[in-house]
């Protein structure tokens, strides 16, 4: 086992397990920092695909900006944050069966890929990947029309969230 | 290569041939050599915050005009020595009602994100922990772990002034990180890179400073602010909500926190360095003079560059005591109507005249690009002004002449 691996392999213990405790620990301010652990791990999985850019976008936007703000609704808005009731409903059953679907779909999609157990080339040496990202998202056969689509929905909701905070001075 | 134009390097090569002479597999001893790597930085780091803490004390001392630690050591050197041994062998203290595991986590995680701030900085042209292409997004996402150890110090502290501190902290650092992120875009805009190290070549022959001294001004503003110092330091306001975040931190676990906002101020003084004042090099092209090219020795580069980011340092400090703290409306209304709208100004002024005047020759590219900045600067007063009159005049007009008008203390 290479040392890439093992990181892997420790990683995706830490996600799994950090989302696994997301929805059991009963403390919400506890479930909020496990999430933070959990997308931290998905972060680390960005730096071993060497996708330096999506790792370091990942910390920034999901735990500087996203994490925080759930924390900081927590804070505001539960007087009590330790959750007393009970964890799962009497059909906890399907969602539990519709998730085994998708798993069972999506791992039967991944092994139907070609060349699965073929090992990935290495990356060209010199190769600027935040360069190549940028060019990619705005050259017209690539994904410029997505990322044009993209930045009008947040425009929007900027828009929106100024609106419904705005005061009405009548 | 020799051990004075590359050492780190040389004494890599050096040490991975001892290893493997001991029939150690070379994977590993690469990895050996990383951790051994990452301590010495650390190491390097925390001595230096040692020295930190008797500047900081010498320096408020001089503003204050009084004299700083004096007694212990020459010069009061041996001081922060003392203060450590004070800090370990206090008691420490976990408060009752406290989240003991997050309570114990906040401060470790507040010197770690400082300390991941140096593994991007570039002590000298071979001297450096790694070259990331998005190393200006590296220093904002390390910021958001501090961020986060705030929230969790304030939190798990179960104490009203700690959490109202970390409040007033998320507040702050959310709104003046726009500012940063818009105004870091201004030296990738110049340097055309996200990394750390190119911004610091393309300065060599001349400073971003010169070519955009609004944003050096924004960005010193927007780092005071992360760094949650005074004018900005209502997280720890003394004389309202006690200590803030960590008022219930005892001995070096209150350290920590006093440690890592040291290193940080320092950190933020090297980075205000390496994006607009060339950080290691940037003597604009005297190093290739025979007579100067001991300049190009890294020890030398590394020597210059402590020297710009003391000088940053330095400024932190002199706003830190001179500038009254600023009250919460104030402090977002200015991020919010002032300086955000001002950031993205400056950033599309660089960016389209980077484009146009980039075919003129250089002194004239540098003239236009500084010219531009005077102007925004001049119009951004006048507005100030014209907005500042037209509140005096709203202000003054309930009271009719005729009254006299009252005496104001």
């Amino acid at each position: 086992m290479t040392a890439e691996q093992i990181i892997f392999l420790l990683t995706g213990v830490l996600v799994l397990g950090s989302a696994f405790m997301v929805v059991t620990v009963r403390n919400l301010l506890h479930a909020a920092l496990w999430l933070v652990a959990s997308l931290f791990g998905v972060a680390v999985l960005y730096a071993i695909l060497q996708a330096n850019f999506l790792a370091v976008v990942q910390v920034v936007i999901y735990i500087g900006a996203i994490a925080i703000l759930f924390i900081f609704a927590v804070m505001l808005t539960r007087r009590q944050l330790l959750e007393s009731g009970r964890q799962t409903r009497s059909s906890w059953w399907i969602p539990a069966l519709l998730g085994l679907l998708i798993l069972i779909g999506l791992v039967s999609l991944i092994l139907s890929v070609p060349g699965l157990d073929r090992t990935a080339s290495a990356m060209p040496v010199g190769l600027d990947t935040v360069q190549a990202l940028g060019t990619a998202l705005v050259s017209p056969d690539a994904y410029v029309l997505p990322f044009e689509v993209a930045s009008v929905l947040m425009l929007a909701a900027l828009v929106g969230a100024v609106y419904v905070a705005s005061v009405d001075k009548k | 290569m020799t051990f004075w134009n590359n050492p780190i390097n040389f004494i890599g090569n050096w040490l991975t041939g001892v290893l493997t002479s001991w029939h150690m597999p070379a994977a590993l001893a690469t990895i050996l050599l990383y951790i051994v790597g990452i301590v010495v930085m650390i190491i390097f780091a925390m001595t230096l915050d040692i020295g930190l803490v008797w500047v900081e004390r010498k320096v408020v001392a001089r503003f204050q005009d009084r004299l700083g630690p004096n007694r212990i050591g020459p010069f009061g050197l041996i001081q922060p020595v003392a203060d450590i041994i004070k800090m370990v062998i206090k008691e420490d203290i976990t408060p009752a009602g406290a989240d003991k595991i997050v309570y114990n986590i906040a401060p470790v995680l507040a010197a770690t994100s400082v300390i991941l701030l140096w593994a991007i900085l570039p002590l000298a042209s071979t001297i450096y922990g790694v070259d990331l292409n998005v190393g200006l997004l590296y220093i904002v996402a390390a910021g958001a772990l501090g961020t986060l150890a705030i929230i969790m110090a304030g939190w798990s502290s179960n104490n009203k002034y700690a959490l109202l501190g970390a409040f007033r902290m998320v507040s702050n650092m959310i709104s003046y990180e726009i500012p940063m992120v818009i105004i870091l875009l201004v030296p990738t805009i110049l340097a055309n890179t996200m990394s750390v190290k190119g911004i610091t070549q393309a300065q060599s022959g001349m400073w971003f400073a010169i070519l955009s001294p609004l944003a050096l001004l924004i960005f010193l503003i927007s780092a005071i602010a992360e760094l949650g110092r005074s004018p900005f330091d209502l997280n720890e306001a003394e004389s309202e909500i006690v200590a803030g975040f960590h008022i219930e931190y005892t001995g070096m676990k209150f350290g920590w926190f006093y440690a890592g906002e040291l290193l940080h101020a320092f950190t933020f003084g090297g980075f205000m360095a390496i994006f607009f004042f060339g950080g290691y090099g940037g003597f604009f092209g005297l190093e290739k003079l025979g007579f100067l090219t001991w300049l190009n020795i890294p020890f030398v580069q590394a020597l210059v560059f402590i020297a710009k980011a003391m000088f940053g340092y330095w400024v932190i400090m002199w706003v830190k005591y001179s500038v009254p703290r600023i009250r919460i409306d104030h402090m977002l209304a200015f991020n919010w109507k002032f300086l955000v709208p001002l950031s993205l100004v400056v950033l599309v002024n660089t960016a389209v005249l980077n484009k146009v005047l980039i075919t003129l020759p250089s002194w004239l590219y540098v003239l236009g690009m500084f010219g531009s900045n005077i102007l925004i600067g001049w119009v951004t007063i006048e507005i100030l002004r014209a907005y500042g009159r037209k509140q005096r005049k709203a202000g003054e007009k309930p009271i009719s002449p005729a009254q006299p008008q009252e005496q104001v203390a």
